[in-house]
């Protein structure tokens, strides 16, 4: 079993040319990887707020693990809207945000030895991430948006509402404006990485897989 | 204004260029030989403004959100407090509390650590609560402004405060204990070790009695040098010292600089020893004490008297140490310099080599040169006055003297080698020449009116070792017909005058009225030398310790703790609620409450209140403050925030019940 999981190795008497074939998907796999454990020092999210009062604008950045900016401010300003502390958000996430990233990097990492298709499970959860982290984020926007505290003072006057998770939006007097963070770019580069890395994985091993099937 | 449109331009004021550059428009044109073309304004044309007019309006004109290069420090008179003001838009920024109680910011209104410093100004045990404001001054750094604190004297009760530049806050007040009145202070010396305070009326030292008729024998001069504890942000009373001095009125005085560095220079008048009495048909004072050609410039060695003073060379009064007059000459520590009649100003030049005395009865300005002071101690080129101090030969030690017009008064300087000296009686600012190294000559250059009967007059760090120019403030005591009359009290006229060109090109840009009270002096700093707090750095700041208090309330430990008829109450402030918002006592509490501020942005500030109990806090961001007092009315009381801090603002308040 573990050996159809590994697949065939590579054959030992080849060209230089040949070779890059192989070590392709092994470049891409460990940029990515790499990619991916830079962002962790990276914000994935940023919220830039502006209001009449605050002529410098407010600004909050998600990273994966923890809120930077004018945190204190803000929850300071978002009892009067009744929305939630960003304590009580994505405690979950957070909490194994970085092992999380880590553990994705490892199995990049575990897939350079994986010369079948099984690759594919092994890096996917990797290939998400990017998009699991969004699906995440406009959940927990939602859910903070769809509980507002009913005795807040303007909860009504605000009404429940979705901040978009990309793009601009208005809460009370705040013109916002949502944008993706550094880390999530890196994030998608990463996936996009992972994906030629599949591509090329699957030009280079498919032959020698079929050429396996064909002696057995 | 050639120059001044170097200054927007290299101003540390981001957006100042586009001004600037409506500036070369209007320069070019008004350089021009007619005063037409150029930018048109409706406006301008309209009220029939000239290209001067124009001019001066765009040099103090500040569009919304820019601000200015300098800030101007000004005493409040009787007003007790100090007045910010930025220039050149004359815009007034804050008056601080300092003698006076200052509701507004809370001062003196319940806070205790407002309430101690306040205490500190008692004379006697008794509070006195208004200050005639006279002389302010920066604290200095090798000669020149540092930004870091503020001295002000009251002349009316001997008294001194300390203003910390990081808060804009009176932090200290010490009553002199040797004098019941002042005036020649404050003045610093180059690195702020020393804060001067000079005399003014002789009394008998420390607050006694004795009749007028021992006035020569009983009554005393002074002056009083501070030791400043700059790490502390406090005068320290222990390592001070005053000087006795005859019965002369002493004025005001400089502290040596560079290369006089470690003397210092008072002006006096009444060397008459005049004791009025015009209801007995004597010449009153205003006669008596000027009838001599000449008063005495003391000149003081306070590097030797400091040393004096710290062998114990001193005799106490009311515990103070003070060198008697029979030491001071005996170690040679005073000397004197006849100076015309009545003088008032006694200025330092900037590289410390010559120092400027105006006899306000006499139309110069006499300028002795600090070398032929020195030289003329070596050679005891001197007489002795009546109480056997050594006054110099005034021809050795008298370098020039130039006729600027009536009623000099004070001088202060530029950065051109020029000198401006105000003249009350030609209601004018005369400009003279500095001689060599400054100036070719020691000359008069022109004069500018000034509207009118000008006091001090203030230049860019005017008094420091490098002088900027650029703007003057003539700080006139009347303004006649400058402004409404808003009943028959007038306000004063400070009055901006454009001192960037040369020779005689000097103009009135801008009249100020300040009604709080009659500012005497003034000092401006550039506005970047200055780095105040946006708030204070940390929630549970007390600013009279300039720390964090350890028993600060903050966010989550709010509560109310009874201990017999003591209630001690923890409190926060947050837009826009206070915890606790219910506090019920029984009648004949005492109470102690502390309440934080717990904020930590700019701006938010939050007031508090409690009617009836005479109690203001202005809480600024992270600052905490405690109130104590009896709850001897009972009641119902609503607490509020006292500062519009938010929407719901009003919202922002609790009940203070007091059971009977």
């Amino acid at each position: 079993m573990l050996d159809r999981i590994l697949g065939p190795r590579v054959p030992a008497d080849l060209s230089a040319e040949q070779l890059r074939g192989y070590r392709l998907p092994t470049l891409l796999f460990s940029g990515a990887a790499l990619l991916l454990i830079i962002s962790i020092l990276m914000p994935y999210w940023h919220l830039d707020l502006k209001a009449p009062q605050f002529p410098d604008g407010l600004v909050v950045e998600a990273f994966v693990n923890r809120l930077q900016g004018d945190v204190v401010e803000l929850e300071g300003l978002n009892h009067y809207v009744g929305l939630g502390s960003f304590d009580d958000g994505a405690v979950f996430e957070r909490s194994i945000a970085v092992l999380g990233i880590l553990g994705l990097a490892g199995l990049l990492g575990a897939s350079l030895f994986v010369h079948s298709r099984w690759v594919l499970f092994i890096t996917l959860p990797a290939l998400l991430f990017p998009i699991i982290f969004i699906v995440d984020l406009q959940w927990w926007l939602w859910n903070y948006g769809h509980n507002l505290d009913p005795l807040a003072p303007f909860a009504a006057a605000v009404g429940e509402f979705t901040p978009p998770i990309f793009g601009p939006a208005e809460i009370a007097q705040f013109d916002t404006l949502a944008l993706p963070g550094p880390g999530l770019l890196v994030a998608v580069a990463a996936s996009v990485m992972i994906g030629f890395g599949l591509w090329h994985h699957r030009k280079a091993y498919k032959p020698l897989i079929e050429a396996a099937m064909d002696t057995a | 204004m050639r120059r001044l449109r170097g200054l927007w331009a290299k101003g540390p004021i981001k957006g100042v260029a586009l001004l600037a550059t409506f500036f070369l428009v209007v320069g070019a044109c008004s350089s021009g030989d007619d005063d037409s073309g150029g930018i048109t304004s409706s406006v301008a044309e309209e009220r029939g403004f000239t290209q001067d007019q124009i001019d001066a309006a765009l040099t103090t004109y500040m569009p919304s959100g820019e601000i200015d290069p300098y800030i101007m420090f000004a005493s409040g008179g009787q007003g007790g407090q100090v007045i910010v003001i930025g220039v050149p838009s004359m815009r007034i920024l804050k008056v601080i509390g300092v003698f006076t109680p200052e509701p507004w910011q809370g001062w003196g209104y319940g806070a205790k650590g407002t309430e101690e410093v306040l205490a500190q100004g008692q004379v006697n045990g008794r509070d006195v609560l208004w200050a005639d404001t006279h002389h302010p001054a920066l604290s200095e750094t090798a000669g020149d402004y540092d930004g870091q604190y503020l001295f002000i004297n009251d002349k009316a009760n001997a008294r001194i405060a300390v203003i910390d530049l990081r808060d804009f806050e009176t932090k200290q007040i010490i009553k002199n204990p040797v004098a019941i009145v002042d005036h020649g202070g404050t003045k610093v010396t180059p690195n702020t070790e020393w804060v001067i305070e000079g005399g003014q009326y002789a009394t008998p030292h420390g607050w006694e009695y004795a009749p007028i008729s021992s006035y020569e024998s009983d009554y005393k001069g002074m002056v009083t040098f501070w030791k400043f504890d700059r790490e502390a942000g406090r005068i320290d009373e222990s390592s001070s010292f005053a000087m006795e001095l005859p019965p002369y009125w002493q004025d005001l005085c400089d502290a040596g600089k560079l290369v006089s560095e470690g003397w210092v220079f008072c002006g006096s008048f009444n060397t008459e020893l005049a004791t009025g009495g015009i209801e007995d048909g004597n010449p009153p004072f205003e006669a008596g004490a000027s009838a001599r050609d000449n008063d005495y410039l003391h000149v003081i060695n306070l590097d030797k008297a400091a040393e004096v003073a710290s062998a114990g060379n001193t005799f106490d009064v009311n515990g103070f140490p003070m060198i008697s007059l029979q030491t001071s000459i005996d170690e040679g520590l005073l000397y004197f310099v006849p100076e015309p009649k009545s003088p008032h100003g006694s200025d330092v030049a900037p590289g410390g080599d010559y120092i400027v005395v105006s006899g306000k009865l006499d139309p110069h300005v006499t300028i002795y040169s600090f070398e032929k002071m020195m030289t003329a101690i070596d050679t005891e080129n001197w007489t002795l006055d009546q109480f056997g101090v050594p006054v110099l030969d005034f021809d050795s030690v008298m370098e020039a003297q130039i006729e600027v017009g009536l009623g000099p008064l004070h001088t202060e300087f530029d950065d051109q080698g020029y000198a401006y000296t105000s003249l009350f009686l030609d209601s004018a600012v005369a400009r003279w020449s500095l001689g060599p190294p400054y100036n070719d000559a020691w000359e008069l250059i022109g004069t500018v009116p000034v509207h009118y009967n000008i006091g001090h007059l203030s230049t860019a760090e005017g008094d420091t070792v490098s002088p900027d120019g650029d703007f003057l403030v003539a700080m006139n005591k009347w303004s006649i017909d400058r402004f409404f009359h808003p009943g028959p009290l007038l306000p004063q006229n400070f009055q901006l005058v454009d001192i960037s060109g040369p020779g005689d090109d000097m103009s009135v840009l801008y009249d100020m009225p300040i009604g709080m009270g009659e500012p005497h002096y003034g000092q401006i700093i550039k506005a970047d030398k200055l780095s105040p707090w946006d708030f204070y750095p940390g929630v549970g700041f007390d600013p009279h310790t300039m720390s964090i208090d350890p028993n600060a309330p903050v966010a989550g430990n709010e509560r109310i703790e009874r201990n017999g008829d003591q209630v001690e109450i923890w409190s926060t402030a947050i837009r826009s609620h206070f915890t606790p918002e219910i506090i019920e006592i029984q009648a004949g509490d005492h109470v102690v409450w502390h309440i934080t501020n717990i904020e930590q942005s700019v701006d938010s500030t939050h007031g508090f209140t409690i009617p009836g109990y005479n109690i203001n806090l202005s809480l600024e961001p992270g600052e905490t403050a405690t109130i104590e007092f009896e709850a001897d009315m009972d009641g119902v009381f609503p607490f509020y925030c006292t500062e519009f801090c938010s929407a719901l603002h009003l919202e922002m308040m609790g009940y203070f019940l007091v059971k009977p």
